[in-house]
């Protein structure tokens, strides 16, 4: 735990964390709005909107990718709930005809342009690159008070920091609103509430995470957070603030465990490579979920009885 | 363009025919299969299926190679990859099942979970001497570079049969897709239905692997069955519909992408897919955007006509551009506003009706017929003369319509 691990691993926990918990906390409410499946469809889309980005600005930077996924996030939700009017289509069928259609949009694109000399390839965005963000001037604990040092943290690490003391910043201003629309919509609004705005901008809160947790974990991964952590601190209890805290804790855990499994896992093991650490994040998320599923104190569907839910 | 002739008429070599009969195939068989999981609304567990397949592929590959084999025959990385999505459906049934979670969460974290794992999956095979040329990437994004008459039979046979087994469970699962109560109730193991529906679809994916990738697969499994939708009304159809949109679309796409570079083939089957379905959103008659506008411009159009006539019959001015267009353009009424003779005789007209129809909701006992007074429906349609008659004996005799006001 010296100098190797604060060059080597300290900032891919710290940045794992901080995607994991961005995503857990409108993970949450999605769970609650049974919407979980807006993050499947907000992360596929982000592959297109980098791509447009990229054509449009000609460079790799973060912003305009940023930008653009979010932007390509926000016109997947207004296509999706336009077929979904339009069409009369259930949402989930709108959903699958919407995403796919973009990725594939997307990696027609990507291939029809020559970006063999920028980092942009599909594999990279659908698995992440956790372990490159190393941060190669640390030379142990004492670097963190070294500014010099400091100036060359990964960009990625100032981002998903940023991306996620907004996302808790937007969680606790608008605390009382979230809870009332995702328990009782026609009571929220009759109190005057805008809770079809609310409800889009929980989405659009979604996407930023799904977009700034994208550099770190890649885009599939992402899902596995928004889902996993708070499904299962959903089977802890039954009040939202605990289960927010539940699922941060959840999701901490799992960017830690899961770093480290991978990380260091396969030297247990006697292999000499660490694996995909976005990879071993979504299933230790996994076998959180499967315990809750197994144990967790309220697991069980209110009005099934003892034998019917042991059946 | 003679490329893409050639190539439409499988005349653009070997391989090209091959993907093209191969994709073709692919597209009948996932539209098929696809269309019970979308009648049962739960299009996106296919979703879900077609990414657990990935941590098979892997662990079909590490222990083909350990048992001292190449790892790379298809036959068994595809064996592999049915096994985990076979995994991932029992686990999301049971989650749904067991548990309060909705089955949306339970679909997204199996995807996400089993997605993860088969990543973790490859780079330990990336890691193995073996692994380095095994190309297990190409089952993502799908590639039909190399593919061998071998594929397209593993592709023809799985297909026909998964087309087979959704023809002969159509009428179960038909019961299950609109009414599981009652399938329940008259018998049928429900769940049992929904896992064989899954597991055709799971069946379609595994076969569709090598040639779109796992997250496009998707598309072929969910869009035909939402654009045959909007043709028809029939279960049974939508089968037939959705299995020649997506062959058209698999045959189509793989005809394009081999015509001309840098086209990859699974991306643009799914385009053309989409192109389908938004033609088919825009243009469909009944369900279609287009002919619901048309619907709704007609209803406007007569709600104004009989507006406008009532207020010619009570001597009303007509102010309202449209409706005024629209009883001049019928030769009703002058630019300015006048009644023709025409317009005053339909005017007359229309008021009697309005008349009868209020005796006949005064005086009549039937509200399945009185009900039906929509302000536009003659009185004609709904009542047989002899009641007319009798409405006429109690309105009393008719009343000359007044001159018009600008007659006066």
């Amino acid at each position: 735990m010296g100098a190797e691990f604060v060059q080597f691993s300290l900032t891919p926990i710290l940045i794992g964390t901080f995607a994991a918990i961005a995503c857990a906390l409108p993970g949450n409410f999605l769970i609650l709005r049974r919407q979980a499946l807006i993050g499947d469809a907000i992360s596929h889309v982000v592959l297109p909107g980098i791509v447009v980005a990229f054509l449009i600005t000609g460079i790799v930077a973060a912003i305009p990718m940023l930008l653009g996924a979010a932007g390509a996030a926000i016109v997947a939700v207004i296509l999706i709930e336009a077929i979904r009017r339009l069409g009369n289509i259930e949402p989930g069928a709108a959903m699958g005809v919407v995403f796919t259609t973009m990725f594939a949009a997307g990696v027609l694109i990507l291939e029809q342009t020559d970006t063999s000399r920028v980092h942009l390839d599909v594999e990279h965005a659908l698995m992440g690159n956790l372990e490159s963000l190393v941060w190669f001037r640390a030379e142990g604990w004492h670097s963190l008070l070294d500014p010099a040092a400091l100036a060359t943290l990964p960009d990625e690490l100032g981002r998903i920091a940023v991306a996620c003391a907004i996302i808790v910043a937007l969680t606790l201003v608008f605390w009382r609103w979230l809870k009332i629309a995702t328990f009782d919509e026609g009571f929220a609004q009759a109190l005057g509430i805008p809770a079809a705005a609310l409800g889009f901008g929980l989405v659009v809160t979604a996407a930023i995470a799904a977009v700034a947790a994208f550099d770190a974990v890649g885009s599939i991964i992402v899902i596995a957070m928004f889902i996993c952590p708070p499904a299962a601190a959903r089977l802890m209890t039954n009040r939202l603030e605990h289960q927010i805290w539940w699922s941060v804790a959840f999701a901490t855990l799992s960017a830690v465990l899961g770093y480290v499994f991978a990380g260091y896992g396969p030297l247990w093991f006697g292999g000499e490579n660490a694996v995909s650490a976005a990879g071993m994040i979504a299933a230790v998320s996994g076998v959180i979920l499967g315990l809750a599923c197994l144990y967790g104190p309220h697991r069980g569907r209110v009005g099934v009885g003892k034998e019917e839910a042991a059946a | 363009m003679t490329a893409f002739l050639d190539a439409l008429l499988l005349q653009a070599g070997y391989n090209a025919a091959l993907v093209a009969i191969g994709a073709g195939l692919l597209g009948f068989a996932a539209g098929s299969s696809g269309t019970f999981l979308f009648l049962r609304k739960r299009a996106l567990v296919s979703d879900a299926v077609a990414h657990a397949t990935l941590p098979g592929v892997g662990l079909a590959f590490i222990l083909m190679v350990a048992l001292g084999g190449d790892g790379r025959s298809l036959i068994g990385l595809l064996a592999g990859s049915a096994v985990t999505a076979w995994i991932g459906l029992l686990l999301i049934e049971w989650i749904a099942r067991r548990t309060r979670l909705a089955e949306d969460a339970a679909i997204g974290a199996v995807l996400g979970v089993f997605f993860g794992l088969g990543i973790v999956l490859l780079t330990v095979i990336q890691a193995m001497s073996a692994g380095r040329q095994a190309g297990l990437e190409s089952f993502l994004l799908g590639s039909t570079a190399g593919m061998l008459f071998q594929d397209a039979v593993v592709i023809a046979v799985g297909g026909t049969l998964a087309v087979l087994a959704t023809w002969l469970l159509r009428r179960p699962m038909t019961l299950v897709a609109f009414d599981s109560d009652y399938a329940a109730a008259i018998g049928y193991d429900v769940r049992r239905i929904d896992l064989l529906m899954m597991g055709l679809v799971m069946a379609v994916s595994v076969i569709g692997l090598k040639l779109v990738g796992l997250i496009l697969i998707v598309a072929m499994l969910i869009i035909p069955p939402v654009t045959a939708r909007f043709w028809t009304d029939r279960s049974n159809r939508v089968i037939w519909i959705a299995g020649g949109v997506g062959g058209a679309a698999g045959y189509l796409g793989a005809v394009l992408s081999a015509s001309a570079p840098d086209l990859p083939t699974g991306p643009i089957i799914v385009l053309v897919a989409a192109a389908i379905f938004v033609v088919s959103l825009l243009f469909a008659p009944e369900r279609g955007v287009l002919a619901a506008v048309l619907r709704h411009r007609r209803f406007q159009a007569r709600v104004h006509r009989r507006q406008g006539l009532l207020a010619l019959a009570a001597q009303h001015l007509i102010r309202e551009p449209y409706t005024l267009r629209l009883l001049a353009r019928e030769g009703l009424v002058r630019p300015d506003g006048v009644p023709t003779e025409a317009g005053r005789a339909q005017a007359a007209k229309i008021a009697r009706d309005e008349r009868r129809w209020a005796v006949a909701r005064e005086i009549h006992q039937d509200a399945g017929l009185t009900g039906r007074y929509d302000g536009l429906t003659p009185i004609e349609e709904v009542f047989t003369t002899d009641e007319i008659a009798e409405f006429d004996r109690r309105l009393g005799p008719p009343v000359p319509v007044n001159p018009a006001v600008g007659d006066a």
